[in-house]
C-alpha cells in the first residue's frame, strides 16, 4: 500500500432529509452515501420530485439535513454552527436551474459578481474589486461592456455565465450545478457545458452536476448517481452506466431520451408506465416497483440495499442480487 | 391521398414596438400535406410560435402584423376570412393548438369533464343544422382516447400531474376531430419518462384519427421519432426544409443545421468537448445584411454579407445558403 | 477564421464599454434621470417643494402671531389682493394659517408614514424571511390590532397620552404598523424563496445582509406606492382626530381642522372650505404621482 489514499472532497453518509407536513413525512433524502473525488463531477439524474435539488442544497446545508453525515474535507459540516458555516461556504457554491429567477433584478451585473466578494471581505479597496470583478466576466466570456448592465437586459446564456462568475468569485472548490442548462438553448447549452468543462480543467474544480437529462450530464460526469424517490437506484462510472445499464429505471430513462436519429425509429420503444408517485410515507422495498415491468414478489416488503456488481457500480434491484 | 391542407407563401409578421418594426417572421414557405407531420425545429426567438399563432390569426391584436404573404388552408385564404368565420370555423373546429405549458392552459376552477365538454358544446352551437355530437359521450371517449380513465373527468386540474393535465389539453384539442394539430412544445415542461409516453400517445393518436400536425420544438430528437418532414427555422426564415432522410442522413446541410446537430450531446460517440454555434441569435428588430447567420457562421464569405441566398433545391430538400446556390459557388472558385 | 471575427467582435465591444464608462454611471443619477423625464413627477416635485418651502420658512415669510390674531372688522372675507385664500369667522388669514398648518400636517403625514412602514416593514420582513413560529407571532399580533378599528385605536392612544401632536403621531403609528406588517410580509413571501436569495446565502451573506441588500430593494415598489397614498389618508385621519379633540388642539392651526371649523360656512362662505380642500388633493395627489415615478425610475427593468 505505498500509493496514498486520496481524501474524497465531498462524503456524504447516510443522509436523510424528511419534511413534515400535516401528520406525513415526505422522504425527500432517503439514506443517501456517496464520495466526490477533487477534480471530478458526480451527476446526480432523476426526475422532477426524486429529491436531486434537495440533495444538492442539503449538502450545501442551505437545507438543513434530518440525519446523517456530510464531511467536506473530512470534516463533519452537519453539526457546525451558522457562523462557522459561513467559513465553509467560501469553498463550496452554487448554480442554479433558472438564471431569470437566480439574478437579483435590482442589482447590475458587476454588482452581482461583486456580492460575493464584498460579502467575505476578499478585496481590499474598490479598484481591487472592479479589477476582479472584470477578470471573474472575462474568465466566463462576458464582454466588459456588460459591466453596468441589468440582468434582464441580457439572454439566457449570458444570465447563465454572471451565475457561474458569481460562484467562481471566491475560488470554490466545490459547485453544486443546478440544471444549469436545462433552461438555455440547445446551442448555448453546449457553450455553457465547454465553459464549465473548460474551468473544471484549469481551476481543478470539483461538480455534482444535478440534471434530468441523462444526455447532458454523460460528457461533463466521472460517475453517474440515478436517483428514485429520494433513493439512490444506482451508481457507477458515467461510461459504465451507458454501456451497461443494470437498473431497470436507468434502462427506462435511457431509452427515454429522444435520439436524432432516423435509423433508431423502426425500433419501438415501449416507454414505461405510470408516473413518479410522491415519497410520502413510502413503504419499504423498492419505489419503482408499481411501475417496473420486472417487479418481482420479493421487491417489496423489505429495504433493498445498494450492491456492488462490478468495480465502482452498485445498483439497488433485487434482479441484480446474486 | 397527398391532397394539401396547409400551404403558407412569403409569410412575414412584425410586431410593432416603438419605432423599430420587430421582424418575428421574413417571408417563410410552408406546405403540409393531409395527414402528415411537420417538425418546425429551431431555437428561442426563431419565429416559431409566432408562426403557429399567423396560422390561427391568433397574434396581439394591437401589435401584430403580417404585411405580407398568404395562409391557404383547405382552399381558403386564412388572411382574408372574417374574425368571425375564423372564430366559428376554423379555431378549434379544423385547427387545433396545443400550448407548451400545461400547467397554465386549464382553467383551475372547472372539472377537466367540464372544460372538454364546453369545446364540445360551442361546437355544437356553430353548427346549426347539422348533426350534433352528444356531449358526454364524447367526453368519455376523447379522455379513454389519452388514456385517462372517464371516471376521473369529474376531477380539478390539480389533481392531475403534469403529464396527465398535457393529455387532458390534447383531449380538449382533439375533441371536435380538427384536420391540423399545432402543438406548441408539447412535452418540454414534462419529465423525459413522461414525455416518451406523451409523444408514443400523440404519434398513435395522429396515425388512428389520420389529424395533419405541425409539431414545433427545439428538440431534433423528437422530430427523428415523430415527425414526416422538417424545416429549421433561424431568424424568421426557413434555412433548411425536407423530408426526415433529407435532414437526417443527407450530407449537404445549411452551416447552421450543421451547428445544431453538434451542440447536441450524442449518446453514442465519445467526445469530450460539444461544438457549440458561437453567438447568438440576432435581435429581430435589427436583422444584419445579408444572410441572417452570416456572423456566426463559419464558412461565411463576401456575398453572405450582402445578399441574402437563393433557395437551393434538390428534389424534397431545401437549404437557403450561398455554398449550394450557384452565385455562391461562382466566387468561392474565384478566390 | 470564426475565432478571428470573434475577437474583433470583443475589440469592439470594448470600445463601446469605453464609451459608455466615459459617460458616468451611478445608480442614483440614472433614478434621477429616469425620475426627471416623466412629466407628472416633474410638477407633483415641483408643488411640493413650494409647499415644504413655504412651511419651511414661514417664520421668515410671515408673522407667526398673525396666525392667531383676530380681527372682528374682517371676518368671513372671500379672497382678495389682501388676504390671498380669504379670512374665517374670526377673521384670520387663511393662506397664513395654511402656511403654518403645513408644518403640522405634513409632519403627521411624513414622520407617521415612515415610522409605520419601518416598524411595520421590519416586522413583516422578519415574520417573512424567518417564517415558523415567529411568523406566527407576529401575524397573530398584528391580526389582534387590526381587529381594532384605527380610528378607535388611535383614539385610546391619544386618550392615554394626552392630546397633543407627538401622540397624534405615535397613535396613528401604532393603528397603521399592522396594515403595513401585512403587505411587507406578502411582499417579501414571493422574493423569499427566489433563488437569488438561496444564491446570496450560500455565498456567506448574514440575514440582515440579506434583508437589506437583497429582499428590501425588490420590495420597493409596492411599498413605495402605499406609503405617498398612505401619507394623504393620515393628514385625513389627522384631522378628523383633531375634529374629535383628539388632536391638534385650537386655536393653532392644522389642514384638517380648518376644514372641519369651516364646515358650517360650506353654504355662505365656501371658499373656506373649497380651498384647503384642494391644496389637501393637491398635496396627496402630488404624492401619489411622486410614488409612481419613483417606483417606475428606480426599477431598472423600466429602464429607457
Amino acid at each position: 500500500m505505498n500509493k496514498i489514499e486520496q481524501t474524497p472532497l465531498i462524503e456524504v453518509r447516510g443522509l436523510k432529509k424528511y419534511f413534515k407536513k400535516s401528520g406525513k413525512t415526505l422522504h425527500a433524502v432517503d439514506d443517501i452515501n456517496l464520495s466526490i473525488m477533487p477534480g471530478t463531477t458526480l451527476g446526480v439524474v432523476g426526475e422532477s420530485g426524486c429529491g436531486k435539488s434537495t440533495l444538492g442544497r442539503t449538502i450545501l446545508r442551505l437545507i438543513k439535513p434530518t440525519e446523517g453525515q456530510i464531511l467536506f474535507e473530512g470534516e463533519d459540516i452537519t453539526k457546525v454552527s451558522e457562523a462557522q458555516m459561513r467559513k465553509y461556504r467560501q469553498s463550496m457554491q452554487i448554480i442554479f436551474q433558472d438564471p431569470y429567477s437566480s439574478l437579483n433584478p435590482r442589482k447590475s451585473v458587476a454588482e452581482i459578481i461583486a456580492t460575493p466578494l464584498v460579502v467575505n471581505h476578499v478585496c481590499k479597496n474598490k479598484a481591487e474589486l472592479r479589477k476582479r470583478v472584470k477578470e471573474l466576466m472575462d474568465t466566463v466570456g462576458l464582454a466588459d461592456r456588460l459591466y453596468n448592465s441589468y440582468p434582464h437586459e441580457l439572454d439566457g446564456g449570458r444570465r447563465q455565465r454572471i451565475c457561474i462568475a458569481r460562484a467562481l468569485a471566491i475560488n470554490p472548490k466545490f459547485i453544486v450545478c443546478d440544471e444549469p442548462v436545462s433552461a438555455l438553448d440547445v446551442s448555448i447549452q453546449a457553450q455553457i457545458l465547454n465553459l464549465l468543462m473548460d474551468l473544471q480543467d484549469n481551476m481543478g474544480l470539483t461538480y455534482m452536476f444535478i440534471t434530468h437529462d441523462l444526455s447532458v450530464v454523460k460528457h461533463i460526469s466521472t460517475e453517474i448517481m440515478v436517483m428514485y424517490m429520494g433513493n439512490c437506484v444506482e451508481k457507477a462510472p458515467a461510461k459504465e452506466l451507458f454501456e451497461n445499464p443494470l437498473h431497470p429505471y436507468t434502462k427506462a430513462l435511457l431509452s427515454a431520451i429522444p435520439i436524432p436519429d432516423i435509423s433508431m425509429r423502426s425500433k419501438k420503444i415501449q416507454p414505461i408506465r405510470g408516473e413518479v408517485a410522491s415519497p410520502i410515507d413510502p413503504a419499504p422495498g423498492c419505489r419503482f416497483a408499481p411501475r417496473c415491468d420486472f417487479c418481482r414478489q420479493d421487491c417489496t416488503g423489505s429495504s433493498i440495499p445498494l450492491v456492488e456488481v462490478s468495480e465502482g457500480h452498485f445498483v439497488a434491484c433485487r434482479l441484480q442480487e446474486k | 391521398m397527398s391532397e394539401k391542407l396547409l400551404d403558407i407563401k412569403n409569410l412575414k409578421v412584425q410586431y410593432k414596438s416603438g419605432n423599430v418594426p420587430v421582424c418575428a417572421v421574413n417571408g417563410i414557405d410552408l406546405s403540409l400535406n393531409k395527414g402528415e407531420t411537420l417538425g418546425l425545429v429551431g431555437e428561442t426567438g426563431a419565429g416559431k410560435t409566432t408562426t403557429a399563432l399567423a396560422i390561427l390569426r391568433l397574434l396581439p391584436e394591437r401589435t401584430g402584423l403580417i404585411p405580407e404573404g398568404s395562409i391557404t388552408f383547405d382552399g381558403q385564404n386564412l388572411l382574408e376570412m372574417s374574425e368571425e368565420d375564423m372564430r366559428t370555423l376554423i379555431r378549434g373546429e379544423k385547427i387545433s393548438m396545443i400550448f407548451q405549458d400545461p400547467m397554465t392552459s386549464l382553467n383551475p376552477v372547472m372539472t377537466v369533464g367540464e372544460q372538454i365538454a364546453e369545446a364540445i358544446e360551442y361546437h355544437n352551437s356553430t353548427r346549426e343544422g347539422e348533426e350534433k355530437i352528444p356531449v358526454d359521450e364524447r367526453v368519455n371517449e376523447v379522455l379513454e382516447m389519452v388514456g385517462i380513465p372517464a371516471s376521473r373527468k369529474d376531477e380539478y386540474p390539480h389533481q392531475f400531474s403534469g403529464g396527465m393535465k398535457q393529455r387532458v389539453v390534447i383531449a380538449m384539442a382533439l375533441a371536435c376531430e380538427p384536420e391540423l394539430l399545432i402543438a406548441d412544445e408539447p412535452t418540454t415542461a414534462l419529465d423525459v419518462t413522461i414525455q416518451a409516453q406523451v409523444l408514443a400517445m400523440m404519434s398513435e393518436l395522429r396515425d388512428k384519427l389520420g389529424t395533419a400536425m405541425i409539431l414545433i420544438t427545439h428538440d431534433l430528437g423528437i422530430v427523428a421519432s415523430i415527425c414526416d418532414k422538417v424545416a429549421i427555422m433561424y431568424a424568421g426564415k426557413i434555412i433548411e426544409a425536407g423530408s426526415l432522410e433529407d435532414i437526417y442522413v443527407s450530407k449537404e446541410h445549411h452551416p447552421y443545421t450543421v451547428g445544431l446537430f453538434g451542440a447536441i450531446p450524442n449518446l453514442k460517440v465519445e467526445t469530450r468537448r460539444l461544438s457549440p454555434i458561437e453567438g447568438l441569435m440576432p435581435d429581430p428588430s435589427e436583422l444584419p445584411s445579408g444572410c441572417y447567420f452570416h456572423d456566426r457562421c463559419p464558412h461565411c464569405m463576401e456575398i453572405c454579407k450582402h445578399e441574402y441566398p437563393d433557395v437551393y433545391t434538390d428534389g424534397t430538400h431545401s437549404i437557403a445558403c450561398h455554398l449550394f446556390t450557384k452565385k455562391g459557388v461562382q466566387e468561392d472558385k474565384d478566390e | 477564421m470564426a475565432k478571428l471575427t470573434f475577437k474583433s467582435q470583443k475589440r469592439k465591444e470594448n470600445e463601446e464599454f469605453a464609451l459608455a464608462y466615459t459617460r458616468g454611471h451611478s445608480m442614483t443619477a440614472d433614478i434621477w434621470r429616469r425620475l426627471l423625464r416623466d412629466k407628472s413627477s416633474v410638477v407633483s416635485m415641483g408643488f411640493l417643494c413650494i409647499i415644504f418651502l413655504l412651511a419651511i420658512f414661514a417664520n421668515l415669510l410671515f408673522d407667526e402671531a398673525l396666525v392667531t390674531a383676530q380681527d372682528y372688522s374682517a371676518t368671513n372675507q372671500p379672497p382678495s389682493f389682501e388676504h390671498w385664500f380669504g379670512t374665517d369667522l374670526y377673521g384670520r388669514d387663511i393662506f397664513i394659517r395654511m402656511v403654518f398648518g403645513s408644518r403640522v400636517s405634513l409632519a403627521i403625514g411624513i414622520i407617521t408614514m415612515a415610522a409605520s412602514m419601518i416598524i411595520g416593514g421590519l416586522l413583516g420582513a422578519i415574520a417573512a424571511y424567518f417564517g415558523g413560529k415567529l411568523d406566527g407571532i407576529i401575524m397573530r399580533v398584528t391580526d389582534m390590532f387590526m381587529a381594532i378599528p384605527e380610528t378607535l385605536l388611535a383614539l385610546c392612544v391619544v386618550a392615554a397620552m394626552g392630546a397633543s401632536a407627538v401622540s397624534l403621531i405615535v397613535a396613528m403609528t401604532v393603528a397603521s404598523i399592522p396594515g403595513n406588517c401585512r403587505l411587507v410580509r406578502s411582499t417579501v413571501l414571493g422574493i423569499v424563496d427566489t433563488e437569488y436569495v438561496e444564491a446570496a446565502r450560500a455565498s456567506g451573506m448574514r440575514n440582515l445582509g440579506i434583508i437589506i441588500k437583497e429582499i428590501i430593494p425588490n420590495s420597493l415598489g409596492p411599498i413605495i406606492v402605499v406609503s405617498t397614498q398612505g401619507i394623504a389618508n393620515l393628514m385625513l385621519t389627522a384631522s378628523s382626530l383633531s375634529y374629535l379633540g383628539m388632536g391638534i388642539q385650537p386655536p393653532n392651526p392644522e389642514w384638517g381642522a380648518m376644514i372641519a371649523e369651516a364646515r358650517e360656512y360650506l353654504r355662505s362662505d365656501p371658499y373656506m372650505c373649497i380651498i384647503p380642500g384642494i391644496v389637501i388633493v393637491l398635496t396627496a395627489l402630488s404624492f401619489n404621482l411622486l410614488g409612481d415615478g419613483l417606483r417606475d425610475a428606480m426599477d431598472p427593468r423600466l429602464k429607457d
